[in-house]
């Protein structure tokens, strides 16, 4: 039997379990809040929200896999089309686009001009240094070293500080292949 | 939602057999060669103690892929034997038979494998353990009280299970 074919991320969008958008994002609003108010410190602000991304992120790599149905990308350029078009779509509802291609083929931007998180926000001047949506850079992170990819992600463009769009920077570190993990002694 | 708390790290009490039951036991393992999971419905046969048994089988399981990826006649490059590779990259087997029972793996590119050993005639499993893993997603790494790279201890997860299998071809 074929095995099936991958899903486009409108289809697996379309089948997973969807939730209101409002919610969503008030209830995401609410835990920046809550962390601004509980650290003080915007960088301890963004690096919580990176680790939580993060935790999150080595979860919904398997829920990804299961219900969009892509086998293992060939290279890195054909993982960062399956992340923008069907990740962020299936869990976001909307797509980036890839831009900005090294000369290795190892760093590109991921472009969001429509950002469900932010919906509402406006950051106020005692909190110029954060990054309102660090939660995505630690979700891509920790995904992508689950299916054994060292990366790097850092935000060029942030649209709560004035630019055009969101613009994450991906940069892929090292491809890190499974050793046998048993030791022969043992 | 319900939520589970985890029992403390303990055999699992033995599973009373389900009467007209397909397969004989699952295993599931992460890319550490932890084994998530564990659950025989119908196993007459026990050689091993229960910790060697789970590395034979990561191990059997690893050299398996290695081999058979290796072994591919229409694979454009080769890397040397015994070089890692990526999970889910090159060919992989999905299933070995012999007189008395058919094993059936699936990997996924996030190294989880799941190993489901049934009787011989059972037809192409894929489709199954596709259906498994999602079953995996919803009850073990949605559930908040359950850390990932830990046995799974679950009894949504259990029921679940059993009862997909009963139903198998």
């Amino acid at each position: 039997m074929a095995p099936v074919a991958p899903r486009s991320g409108d289809a697996v969008f379309a089948n997973v379990e969807r939730v209101n958008a409002e919610l969503f994002t008030l209830t995401y609003g609410a835990i920046v809040r809550q962390l601004i108010t509980d650290l003080e410190e915007v960088e301890e602000v963004n690096k919580q929200l990176d680790q939580m991304g993060y935790n999150i992120g080595i979860r919904l790599i398997d829920e990804f896999l299961a219900k969009s149905n892509v086998s293992r990308c060939v290279d890195f350029k054909e993982t960062a089309e399956v992340i923008a078009k069907v990740g962020f779509k299936m869990f976001l509802g909307v797509t980036a686009s890839v831009t900005n291609w090294d000369a290795d083929g190892t760093s590109c931007s991921l472009v969001l001009e429509d950002n469900p998180l932010v919906d509402f926000v406006e950051l106020p001047d005692t909190c110029q240094g954060l990054y309102y949506c660090n939660i995505l850079s630690g979700v891509i992170r920790g995904a992508l070293e689950m299916v054994s990819m060292k990366t790097e992600i850092t935000w060029v463009r942030d649209m709560l500080r004035g630019d055009d769009a969101f613009e994450l920077r991906v940069k892929l570190l090292k491809q890190v292949p499974e050793e046998y993990p048993y030791k022969d002694d043992e | 939602m319900q939520f589970f708390g985890g029992s403390e790290i303990s055999p699992s009490p033995p599973v009373p057999p389900a009467s007209g039951s397909n397969a004989h036991m699952i295993y599931v393992f992460n890319r550490n060669g932890v084994c998530l999971f564990y659950r025989e419905w119908n196993r007459p046969l026990r050689t091993l103690n229960v910790q060697q048994d789970h590395k034979l089988m990561f191990g059997l399981l690893f050299s398996l892929k290695s081999f058979t990826s290796k072994m591919d006649p229409t694979g454009v490059e080769k890397g040397n034997l015994g070089v890692p590779q990526l999970p889910g990259q090159g060919c992989s087997f999905h299933s070995f038979r012999t007189n008395t029972y058919k094993l059936s793996f699936m990997e996924s590119p996030s190294g989880i494998k799941i190993i489901l050993v049934t009787h011989p005639k059972i037809s192409d499993l894929r489709e199954s353990l596709k259906y498994i893993y999602n079953l995996y997603v919803e009850y073990a790494v949605k559930n908040p009280l359950y850390t990932p790279g830990t046995p799974i201890r679950c009894e949504l997860f259990n029921t679940n299970l059993d009862q997909y299998v009963r139903n198998l071809a």
